[in-house]
């Protein structure tokens, strides 16, 4: 399991519902980095040999391998392309966002 | 050349204990936290100073670090886990790993001293350096780890200037020099090695340092998907390299039998862009005769 964006996320209304002092909750994703990306990676699965080399290597850790077929988190994925770069079996490939 | 690996990536978690980070897409530094919490596990209590890592990984309101997370000054990196591993021990917390993760300017040169400290008593925490050869949250400011001919803001070239005029310094022989129990370098583009040096370090008591490389698409001028290539070839062209030291002796984990052309790593980087073939070729006589050193410690 990966940490998931909070997508109900808001900010404290109220004085009161703020935290005391310089400390929150660890793991607390309220805002996503997919409007960062350019180029969205794209699996094809019938080519993954499961080497996991685009998993290891994903600078964001979003490449998930507990489903049957390797899993992107689109929320957290930057677009780097790293992936598809190392990919030895040239399984992942950019697409431009929008097309 | 293989390194020798004892578990394989199918073994390791799913879970990520550093996630959401605003650092640039393709940053390597990301990488070396990632997979070393991974080799940590959960309870693992972090202390970060001022870094690329530190500004991007709480955001207000968000966190990235899931796990217990400290951020501390910029030369305060050693004290306070010092400080973090004293009030473990005080609270009777056997089962925690203390962490801190600095980049190189933060450890190699404000946060030295502090570091000298921590090995020389021997604290029982682990400290890992991210190289990415500058200071990067600041705006790509030249370290004492930034290579030799590499353009900075600060190490200009240009007009009659070539890049940063000294080569850099050797943390790894620094803290080696203070007998410490366990000392690595290491690479992201190098993920088993990695996560091997990590669980080695985990298992040990008392003060073990790990200088992780970690090529910076931002501050190094290439394009984001190449950071894994840019680590290989460092690594390839001998510019840089993976070893350790422990109980006293130093190994090597991967001699290459020829070096890789350093252009192959150096042309494609706009901090390298001004360089010559006579650039290059300085660049391969001070790699060999690094190399030529570093053999006769791992005979001796
Ligand atoms: C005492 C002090 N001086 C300067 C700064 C400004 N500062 C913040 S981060 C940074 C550079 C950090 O460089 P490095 O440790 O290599 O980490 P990187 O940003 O490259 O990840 C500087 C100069 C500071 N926060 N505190
Ligand atoms: S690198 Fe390519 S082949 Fe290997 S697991 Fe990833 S997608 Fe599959
Ligand atoms: S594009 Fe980058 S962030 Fe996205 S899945 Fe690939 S390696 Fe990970
Ligand atoms: S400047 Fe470099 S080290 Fe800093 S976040 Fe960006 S890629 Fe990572
Ligand atoms: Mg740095």
């Amino acid at each position: 399991m990966k940490p998931r964006l909070i997508r109900d996320f808001h900010f404290p209304a109220r004085p009161e519902e703020l935290a005391f002092g310089v400390c929150t909750d660890a793991g607390v994703l309220t805002t996503a980095n997919s409007g960062w990306r350019v180029f969205r990676p794209v699996l094809d699965a019938s080519k993954c040999i499961r080497c996991l080399f685009c998993w290891v290597y994903c600078p964001d850790g979003v490449i998930g391998k507990e489903e049957k077929d390797l899993t992107i988190d689109y929320d957290y994925c930057k677009g780097c392309g790293v992936c598809a770069h190392e990919c030895p079996k040239k399984a992942i490939s950019m697409v431009k966002e929008g097309e | 050349m293989t390194i020798d690996s004892k578990f394989q990536f199918s073994d390791l978690s799913d879970q990520e204990l550093l996630y959401g980070a605003k650092t640039c897409p393709g940053c390597a530094a990301t990488i070396a936290v990632r997979l070393a919490l991974k080799v940590l596990g959960e309870r693992t209590f972090v202390c970060v100073p001022a870094c690329c890592l530190a500004a991007t990984t709480n955001a207000y309101p968000q966190v990235s670090f899931a796990v217990n997370y400290v951020v501390t000054a910029f030369p305060a990196t050693a004290s306070t886990i010092a400080g973090m591993a004293a009030a473990a021990e005080m609270q009777g917390l056997e089962d925690v790993t203390i962490l801190g993760i600095a980049g190189d300017g933060g450890t190699a040169d404000i946060g030295l001293q502090a570091l000298s400290g921590v090995c020389e008593r021997n604290d029982n925490v682990i400290y890992l350096c991210y190289d990415n050869e500058a200071y990067m949250n600041t705006g790509i400011q030249r370290s004492s780890s930034t290579p030799w001919g590499a353009w900075t803001t600060t190490s200009p070239a240009g007009e009659g200037e070539r890049g940063k005029t000294k080569y850099r310094k050797n943390l790894f022989d620094i803290i080696a020099a203070h007998r410490v129990p366990y000392c690595a370098t290491a690479s992201v583009a190098y993920p088993m090695d990695l996560m091997e040096k990590v669980a080695k370090a985990k298992a040990i008591k008392g003060a073990r340092f790990i200088h992780v490389h970690a090529p910076c698409p931002t501050g190094w001028g290439y394009s984001s998907e190449k950071t894994i290539e840019y680590g290989k070839l460092a690594v390839e062209s001998g510019l840089w390299y993976l070893a350790e030291y422990e109980n006293g002796e130093m190994k090597l984990n991967l001699t290459p039998k020829t070096f890789k052309p350093a252009e192959l790593y150096l042309k494609g980087q706009r901090r390298f862009r001004h360089m010559t073939e006579q650039d290059y070729k300085l660049i391969e006589e001070n790699r060999d005769r690094e190399w030529d050193l570093l053999k006769e410690r791992v005979k001796a």
